[in-house]
């Protein structure tokens, strides 16, 4: 009995803060998604109504700004493993072990740094006539590939270090037994290191992919006139003060996460975590 | 002799400022078994990764039937590792991690699976074909590293202390499978270990490594009947060593001297001492005995009698023929017990 009270109190704290306020949250969006706007009160009208998903799946442009939100998430997603991977080796395999520490803490200081500031300073650098455009003579300016890039920037360490971490996990002795058997680097990396890494890399495609997804301030600041998910949902609750349909937007990101974490369910990303 | 599986020349390996290594020249037979001896850190894994081409020397040369190989590549190599970790791929099934050097070595696939199944049945393993190494059991595992290198025909096989995470039993009956397939397929062992029980089984010869050298190469009763060494004379097996006046009051004469435990009786005659310590060990028992003369003996009997006791007054002696003399070296000194 004792032990169930000293349970009880243990969990119970976590227990209210998920119930509430993660859960909770939850459903009231979900909740709130069925409901609409009265159009001249402006008053929410809580009454069931499939209008707001009626709208987004009628109306075209809510399928181009979704299908255009999910290729940048894709591409952010697809640049940070193709930077991520040799990078992370590069930490966890070839780099001395004494300066391995100094490499991940010089990943991870960049977190440190406001998201902001870090957005403002790509736009300074992105800028016609700034920094890039006078180094390289040319720059992305504003817009979707600039909203990309920045992207795949924020995000990068969110990828690189699920990825070390599988990797300082895979032992030496492998990478000599491929070698041994008579395997050069490539045909090791092939046969032997990126199947071994494949769960990590898809875990660290969960941050960020979903973090991409929810994105609205680097593409306001970067992205031109490009809109995202989380423009239409910020403009709703905003200027067009429709929460209603500002809630059934946010289902969106929700639900393609959803089937994206059950598609990679099974290749045991999610024990990568 | 033939030209050798392997030559060692000078062969130095230093990480820092620390020689790992220091200058080792060793030539090792055409289908010898054998076995380099030492305690941790004294050089042999490394010697032994030199040879796979794991590590680079640092000066010296490796020469695998008479090529010179110091600067190539492992995948250059004509020899294959058994890793004291096994080092199964983990996303590979066990017919898979077999096949892996043939797929590499573009073997068509019909003869490579044929040959990787065939290799998996004389390590005992068939019918475990799709597992993965996971699901299998240390001295499972053990066996397919044994197949997934063997089923390459190297001319040499390396063996890092292969069996050092097995129980005793399964570490016994692997020593006595492994110089069967010694036997069987014909080519090289280099068996890295420092359990000098299983040097001394296995081996046609031993090399006991000590601080980066060898200290002596011999047939295991060379290395355990003649030791050159006083380290050799402790670290192979146990030894009664004395020097300077206990020498020249139980031998007669100045030197090193050193006197195997089961070469010792417990007899009417011979030198008096104590009984100071009974250590029963099943078939045999040992007794660690002090000599008035001021040493302490270490004796093993076997069980056919009736044991001594704590406190009883013994006498201890031995044939000449037994003593050992070691050779001096200026390292291992004189100094007695």
């Amino acid at each position: 009995m004792r032990r169930y009270l000293r349970l009880a109190a243990l969990l119970s704290a976590p227990l209210l803060w998920l119930v509430v306020a993660y859960l909770g949250s939850l459903a009231v969006l979900l909740v709130s998604a069925f409901w609409t706007v009265n159009g001249f009160t402006g008053g929410v009208v809580r009454e069931f109504s499939l209008a707001n998903f009626r709208t987004i799946l009628t109306e075209e442009v809510y399928r181009n700004v979704t299908l255009r939100s999910v290729g940048v998430a894709a591409s952010v997603t697809v640049i940070c493993v193709v930077l991520a991977v040799p990078m992370a080796y590069f930490m966890a395999k070839v780099a001395s072990r004494r300066s391995r520490p100094w490499l991940v803490i010089a990943i991870l200081t960049p977190l440190w740094a406001s998201y902001l500031v870090k957005a403002y300073a790509w736009r300074v650098l992105l800028a016609p006539g700034g920094p890039l455009e006078s180094l390289f003579g040319v720059t992305a300016g504003y817009g979707l590939p600039a909203t990309v890039l920045v992207l795949a920037y924020m995000w990068l360490p969110y990828m690189i270090l699920p990825i070390h971490a599988g990797l300082e996990r895979l032992p030496d002795s492998l990478l000599e037994a491929s070698a041994d058997l008579g395997a050069r680097a490539g045909r090791t990396f092939r046969a032997v290191v990126l199947p071994i890494i494949v769960p990590s890399i898809f875990a660290g495609s969960i941050f960020t992919f979903s973090l991409s997804l929810g994105d609205y301030i680097t593409v306001q600041i970067v992205g031109g006139k490009t809109q995202l998910i989380g423009n239409l949902v910020y403009a709703n609750i905003g200027a067009a003060n429709n929460l209603p349909f500002a809630a059934a937007i946010a289902c969106i990101p929700v639900l393609i996460m959803v089937i994206y974490l059950v598609a990679v369910r099974r290749s045991g990303a999610l024990e990568e975590l | 002799m033939s030209v050798p599986a392997i030559r060692l020349t000078g062969l130095r390996k230093s990480f820092g400022a620390v020689d790992a290594v220091a200058g080792v020249d060793l030539e090792i037979a055409d289908g010898e078994f054998f076995s380099m001896l030492g305690p941790s850190g004294s050089g042999k894994t490394t010697v032994l990764r030199m040879i796979a081409g794991f590590e680079l020397p640092t000066a010296g040369t490796v020469a695998l039937a008479g090529r010179d190989v110091s600067r190539l590549a492992p995948f250059e190599r004509d020899v294959n590792t058994v890793f004291q970790d096994y080092a199964l791929f983990p996303h590979l099934s066990v017919v898979e991690n077999v096949e892996y050097g043939l797929k590499v070595r573009r073997v068509p696939r019909r003869e490579r699976r044929d040959r990787a199944v065939r290799a998996l049945h004389s390590v005992q393993l068939h019918g475990f074909e799709s597992r993965k190494p996971a699901a299998m059991s240390g001295g499972q595992r053990q066996r397919v590293a044994l197949a997934r290198a063997l089923v390459n025909r190297p001319k040499v096989l390396l063996l890092d202390e292969p069996l050092g995470a097995l129980d005793l039993k399964l570490r016994e009956q692997m020593q006595v499978e492994l110089k069967a397939i010694q036997r069987e397929v014909g080519i090289t062992f280099v068996f890295v270990t420092h359990d000098q029980d299983e040097a001394l089984t296995m081996s046609d010869r031993v090399a006991v490594f000590d601080a980066g050298r060898i200290v002596q190469v011999g047939t295991p009763e060379e290395v355990y009947e003649r030791p050159a060494s006083r380290f050799v004379a402790d670290f192979v097996g146990t030894s009664n060593v004395f020097a300077g006046e206990l020498a020249r009051a139980l031998v007669g004469r100045d030197g090193t001297f050193a006197i195997r435990p089961e070469k010792v009786d417990i007899s009417a005659e011979g030198v008096p001492g104590v009984v100071a310590e009974v250590i029963y060990a099943g078939p045999v028992t040992r007794y660690l005995v002090d000599l008035d003369a001021g040493a302490r003996m270490v004796v093993v009997e076997q069980n056919r009698r009736p044991g001594r006791e704590r406190g009883q007054r013994v006498r201890l002696d031995w044939h000449d023929e037994h003593v050992i003399e070691i050779p001096f070296s200026g390292k291992d000194g004189s100094d007695a017990h």
